[in-house]
């Protein structure tokens, strides 16, 4: 097979504190794909998230993208390469408009003038919001600050787009709206979540984070239909929610 | 959430005090305090000249009088202090209103109130007719450096979260039966604080990692 977006082996990694958070993560994301991060609360997941593209360093393991390595030297690459967008919109969000707060990413890229226009004006748009450019975000609902959110990392043009936890505190109508965007676009995900329905709607392929290591890899019918797995793992369906009973996931 | 436009203070607008470019009235608020507060306080009608011109600007601009006085209200602590410095200053007496009160803290008092309340009007007139992030542009103008800047457009655009968690805060105590009564309580309003603070410390670092995950180096000059 061709070279994997994302390439983790072995990675572990412990905090300054002592606390083990990773043993030996062993993770291939091809081109195109759209994966979900599953486990329980604790399992590393953020950690895993952070070591994608180069926020912490591993203890141990390499993490490559498309083939290059997380390294200092690489760092601003990785960046543009892997884009993350993290749970707290208001986290990411910190211009006085939109538009300034789109063009963050891109500008650290080195873009100016018309190209940097361009940029933030495509971005926008993959989202649905455009009109929304001269804005201030803390004007905006929570839903469309999640959506800005994930347009400005979409202005870096990466190759592959890393959510975490996209669904959390949005109305039903704005997490339907997200999933039509996310499926639209044309890159590869990963997507960190404790939403199953979600990930089974999104995400043809799923993997568990457990205890710092992967314990499960598989297709997320699967993985959401194995009933020792899930309660192993502290993973459960909403009430009454069947996996078998659901239709193929979007766009597939 | 606030209203439409940008910040409380802010008063919609299209008036040529409006238009203005921010950071020649921000110069022009520096030179006005300046001239202000070098002139001695006795000189009364230099007083009243200052006072006419702030009033024919605010009368240009067309921000209600409404809408300015109430929140004046932020000059009150020094209103008290003024009122309170013709009884607690020493020196020779004298009789203001059938009272008997020290001449220099008569003085001294309402040139404080003279230039305190010229003071906030013209501030509350720049902060009503100039949007915050024009006020930030107008400074990145006027060279300040950058990072200081960065630091007042952080605390813009945070100032409406962490009030915003404040409330939340205030809102759960009370609905558990809190009520900041007496003193007593006010360990729990320092608790509350603390947390508050922690809490906006870790945003900070999670805005940092953010900044980062996009590209951000601190030591390239943005612009």
């Amino acid at each position: 097979m061709s070279t994997p977006v994302l390439d983790v082996r072995g990675l572990a990694y412990a905090y300054p504190d002592g606390h083990q958070a990773l043993f030996g993560v062993n993770l291939h994301v091809h081109a195109g794909e759209r994966v979900a991060l599953l486990g329980p609360n604790g399992a590393g997941k953020t950690t895993l998230v952070l070591h994608l593209n180069g926020i912490l360093a591993p203890g141990a393991g390499t993490v490559a993208v498309s083939g290059l390595p997380v390294e200092k030297k690489n760092l601003q690459e990785i960046r543009r390469r892997v884009g993350i967008v993290f749970q707290d919109p208001d986290d990411q969000l910190f211009s006085a408009t939109v538009r300034d707060d789109v063009a963050f990413g891109p500008r650290n890229l080195g873009l100016r003038g018309e190209a940097l226009d361009r940029r933030v004006a495509d971005a926008l748009e993959q989202v649905g919001m455009n009109e929304y450019a001269d804005r201030p975000p803390h004007h905006l609902s929570f839903g469309q600050r999640r959506r800005v959110a994930v347009a400005t990392v979409l202005a870096m043009e990466p190759e592959i787009l890393v959510l975490d936890e996209p669904s959390s505190n949005l109305d039903p109508a704005s997490r339907r709206e997200l999933a039509e965007i996310l499926t639209a676009l044309d890159v590869t995900v990963l997507m960190v979540t404790h939403d199953l329905p979600y990930a089974l709607e999104l995400c043809p392929r799923s993997v568990v984070l457990s205890d710092g290591v992967i314990v499960a890899d598989g297709a997320t019918t699967d993985v959401l239909t194995d009933a020792d797995l899930m309660r192993a793992h502290r993973l459960e369906l909403p009430f009454a929610f069947d996996p078998r009973a659901v239709p193929l996931s979007r766009g597939f | 959430m606030a209203g439409e436009h940008g910040h409380k203070l802010h008063f919609h607008g299209h008036s040529p005090v409006h238009r203005a470019p921010a950071h020649l009235k921000l110069l022009a608020l520096l030179g006005f305090m300046l001239v202000v507060v070098a002139t001695p306080g006795s000189w009364y009608p230099a007083f009243a000249g200052y006072l006419a011109l702030l009033v024919g600007v605010i009368a240009v601009s067309r921000v209600p009088w409404g809408y300015l006085l109430p929140r004046m209200v932020v000059e009150v602590p020094f209103v008290v202090f003024a009122v309170l410095m013709p009884f607690i200053a020493t020196g020779p007496q004298t009789e203001f209103l059938g009272l008997t009160v020290s001449q220099h803290g008569l003085t001294a008092g309402t040139a404080l109130l003279m230039k305190g309340t010229l003071g906030v009007l013209a501030s509350l007139t720049l902060a009503a007719t100039t949007e915050p992030h024009a006020l930030l542009a107008g400074l990145t103008r006027l060279r300040l450096p950058h990072q200081l800047v960065q630091i007042m457009a952080f605390m813009i655009r945070y100032l409406d979260v962490v009030t915003d968690e404040m409330r939340r805060m205030r809102i759960a105590r009370e609905s558990r039966g809190f009520r900041a009564r007496s003193v007593r309580q006010w360990p729990v309003l320092a608790s509350s604080a603390s947390a508050l603070f922690i809490r906006s410390y870790e945003r900070g670092e999670r805005v940092h990692l953010a900044m980062l995950a996009r590209g951000y180096d601190p030591q390239a000059e943005v612009r």
